[in-house]
């Protein structure tokens, strides 16, 4: 590794922008001053100033970590199981994974979204978007726990998502892969592409009390990949924006194939027309297949429920819906300002990001100031909608946020760096390095009306030689600026599961407040809860043995069972008796081919095991409870399928006999 | 006495296990309005009463029956996994005279504030070497507490 001073790496990015070389910088660990380690220190048992949201990527989970230090302080179980927690392995978290498609247990997690209310983050819910099976998720701020999933039907690839309305009135899904859609026939030709695939965005509704989600309408869409999107603010709300490329129709080699147009589109969505639509019955109701999971904090358990039907509001036929305004080539993400006035697309194939002017596309719109149209949709003329240009921000311009000053940062992958600007002069403020091919990047209420401008957070997609190697596969690096002055100042690196995607970032005064401690067992109205000992059981119905146990520092009740056989199916239903913070009990039996429940205070969860071998079986709590956790443990014998041994269970009487110094035969 | 709020404070002390007096939790979590220093050597801190939001418990010659019930229930959720009604160590002290050996403010004050209590009270702290398990912080209410003594008065024969 070498060392360089920073005026040469600056030197060296200039040389790589000029020469368009698309190659990682070179190290330039010298180029954070002194004083950054204080900058990003927290000191042992002082809280972070900031919850910072991080998707997990191909992880299919949600990361939450501490700013400034970079802590990781949870990782939250949204489209992936996760044996640690019990989630999708318990019976009450399976049906959260559910889809059309039957149980999908991976996903992968690209945005955040944090709920807003009148522009701001209001801390109630982050929304994550599941880009492989598309789904999207809501998750609550009070437990830090999935809440809700929601597939998308006529969908391929959730990518445009989960961006929301300065109300949270809406929150969309776009296909990333257009496809012929659910009710058409879908066994055609891969290369009918241009006459067979649509694209559908959905707008998806969000209960203000419930945060529970419902499809309003989809628009029926040309077969093009949709890639990002932001909802207007201000004046443009009422307006929702997405990136587009593809817009060759290209099947195959797209790499090459949907990078010939000099231009592709950002789609202008005027969703307030489209609810006029709607409310005049012009949508068409279709009957489609896809699953809603919900998880009740009351019983402890999800229900997924496959919902039937979704109408569908054709762009092409209902006009004054859908306006495209060309934008350099294959453009990536696509960003409005804290006022609502500019709308920015990144041309990822391009050296430039143009700025679109919220007020001359309305003009461009009121004077039918078109270029034609493409598959029936009328396309702005790009001049005419235009504010600017920024010229020469860098190489492979990808993702902007905004610091509430007037100035955006935009990420440039290829050159690797970040780029700071002034959205109305366009002019160059600054630019740094960092390590190395930056993708998005989030600033605390970067994408809202209120930007906090203290930092932005740079998730960088190859991390290279910045951490000790751990063989072929690397964590991603995040890295953080102090972007309070003109320049941006590197203050520290820290590791990132999956692969950072979006991520979002907000005051932890907003949200620690609200934190549940525990759940109140009182509450606790799952079917197969035990309110304290006295109504622990064990009951056989057939070959289905229902085992009601508790737990408390430090033993279950009961923790002696006789008279369980081969083939039965045995459910578990834990209850953790414990009222009190940060008291979880574990749950784990020998041999069960399953994760192990870890189970909140006052909950219940259930652990469904069929056993195959006689034996006496041990089970244990995982999670240290006390000075007395190794002691928490307790059998349960099995005995062959044809056995006579009666149903017995209990706590602390199973004594030996008197003659218990015989061995037994 | 030296306490400057001698009895309800709003909110239950919720301390996590084991920790020291964290200014920033203490901020956050109103305590009991007392001077953070242990029993040791402390002449003001009173072993009959114990710390917490009790102080003088009246307590009337006969058991109130209604509340003596509701106590039960309280003590079959929260209570019965780690304490018998004999006089029987299970995880925890079995309750059989446990009225006499405590006054109702100090009982009290332990089974809403044991952690409190577990970290500066010699009477405590002696039953914490026997037992060696940290008696949970079950979040009673005032009401559940006063239920509950009115239940360990029953059981210990008071008609």
């Amino acid at each position: 590794m070498i060392h360089k001073t920073p005026q040469i790496v600056v030197a060296a990015i200039a040389m790589m922008l000029i020469t368009g070389y698309s190659c990682k910088p070179k190290s330039a660990a010298t180029s954070v001053s002194g004083d950054a380690a204080s900058q990003a220190y927290v000191p042992p048992g002082k809280y972070d100033e900031f919850y910072n949201f991080v998707s997990g990527g191909f992880s299919g989970q949600l990361s939450v970590y501490g700013l400034p230090s970079g802590r990781l302080l949870r990782v939250i179980p949204v489209f992936s199981t996760d044996p640690e927690k019990g989630y999708g392995f318990s019976e009450e978290t399976k049906p959260m994974l559910n889809t059309s498609h039957g149980m999908v247990p991976w996903d992968d997690l690209h945005h955040v979204e944090l709920s807003q209310t009148n522009g701001e983050i209001d801390g109630r819910w982050v929304f994550t978007n599941g880009n492989n099976t598309p789904r999207l998720a809501r998750v609550d701020l009070k437990t830090f726990r999935t809440a809700e999933i929601l597939e998308l039907p006529n969908s391929a690839g959730n990518h445009s998502s989960p961006f929301i309305t300065e109300n949270t009135e809406y929150v969309v899904a776009g296909t990333r892969f257009s496809i012929p859609l659910d009710n058409d026939n879908g066994d055609v030709p891969i290369n009918t592409y241009k006459k067979n695939f649509k694209g559908t965005v959905s707008f998806v509704k969000v209960d203000p009390k419930s945060g529970n989600m419902s499809i309003a309408f989809q628009l029926r869409t040309p077969g093009v990949n949709f890639d990002l999107s932001h909802a207007g603010k201000n004046k443009s709300h009422g307006w929702f924006f997405f990136s587009c490329y593809n817009t060759e129709q290209a099947n195959t080699l797209l790499e090459v194939n949907a990078s010939q147009r000099d231009k592709d589109f950002i789609m202008a969505v005027n969703w307030k027309k489209a609810e006029e639509y709607l409310a005049a019955g012009k949508g068409k109701k279709e009957t489609v297949r896809y699953a809603h999971n919900v998880y009740d904090e009351k019983s402890h358990s999800a229900t997924s429920k496959i919902e039937t039907e979704v109408t569908v509001l054709d762009v092409a036929e209902l006009k004054d819906i859908c306006y495209f305004i060309p934008c350099p080539k294959s453009p990536h993400g696509c960003d409005v300002d804290p006022s609502g006035d500019f709308i920015i697309g990144s041309g990822k194939l391009a050296s430039v990001a143009p700025v679109f002017s919220f007020d001359k596309i309305q003009k461009a719109i009121a004077a039918k100031d078109f270029i034609g149209d493409y598959s029936g949709i009328p396309v702005i003329k790009y001049e005419s909608a235009l504010h600017g240009e920024m010229q020469k921000i860098g190489l492979g311009p990808l993702h902007t946020e905004f610091d509430g000053r007037g100035n955006a940062i935009t990420t440039c992958f290829v050159s690797s760096e970040i780029v700071k600007w002034n959205v109305k002069d366009l002019k160059i403020i600054d630019r740094q390095p960092t390590y190395y091919s930056p993708g998005h990047l989030c600033i605390p209420g970067g994408d809202t009306k209120k930007p906090n401008g203290k930092y932005v957070i740079v998730y960088n997609k190859i991390t290279k030689d910045r951490y000790l190697p751990t063989g072929p596969e690397l964590a991603q690096s995040a890295q953080l600026f102090d972007i309070s002055g003109e320049k941006m100042k590197l203050i520290l690196d820290f590791p990132t599961i999956g692969e950072p995607h979006y991520a979002q970032a907000v005051s932890a005064d907003v949200i620690k407040g609200n934190s549940v401690r525990f759940y109140n067992i009182s509450e606790n109205s799952n079917p197969y809860v035990a309110k304290g000992e006295p109504e622990t059981k064990v009951v056989r119905n057939g070959k289905r043995v229902d085992i009601y146990i508790t737990s408390i520092r430090s033993h279950f009740s009961p923790d002696n069972i006789e008279g369980i056989k081969v083939g039965d199916d045995v459910y578990w239903h834990v209850t953790n008796l414990e009222q009190d913070w940060d008291i979880p009990h574990g749950f784990a039996v020998k041999g069960a081919p399953t994760g192990e429940l870890l189970i909140m205070p006052g909950e219940t969860q259930t652990m469904k095991w069929t056993p195959e071998k006689v034996g006496i079986y041990p089970f244990y709590c995982t999670d240290f409870c006390s000075a007395l956790h190794q002691e928490m443990q307790g059998y349960i014998r099995i005995s062959p399928a044809n056995s006579n041994v009666p149903l017995t269970f209990s706590v602390g009487t199973n004594l030996p006999p008197a003659d218990s110094t015989a061995v037994s035969k | 006495m030296k306490y400057l709020l001698p009895v309800v404070t709003a909110a239950i002390f919720l301390s996590s296990c084991g920790g020291g007096n964290d200014s920033q939790q203490k901020s956050e979590s109103p305590s009991t309005e007392q001077p953070a220093q242990t029993a040791n050597g402390n002449p003001s801190y009173d072993p009959n009463r114990g710390t917490g939001k009790f102080s003088n418990v009246e307590v009337a010659a006969t058991v109130d029956a209604a509340k003596a019930e509701a106590g039960e229930k309280v003590y079959s959720v929260k209570c019965s996994s780690c304490h018998k009604l004999s006089d029987e160590k299970l995880v925890g002290p079995g309750w059989k005279g446990v009225t006499s050996r405590h006054t109702a403010a100090w009982v009290m004050n332990f089974i809403t504030n044991p952690d409190e209590m577990l970290d500066k009270d010699p009477k405590a702290q002696a039953m914490l070497e026997i037992c060696l398990v940290r008696m949970p912080n079950q979040n009673l209410s005032d009401e559940e507490a006063h239920n509950l003594f009115e239940f360990m008065r029953k059981n210990d024969g008071v008609k």
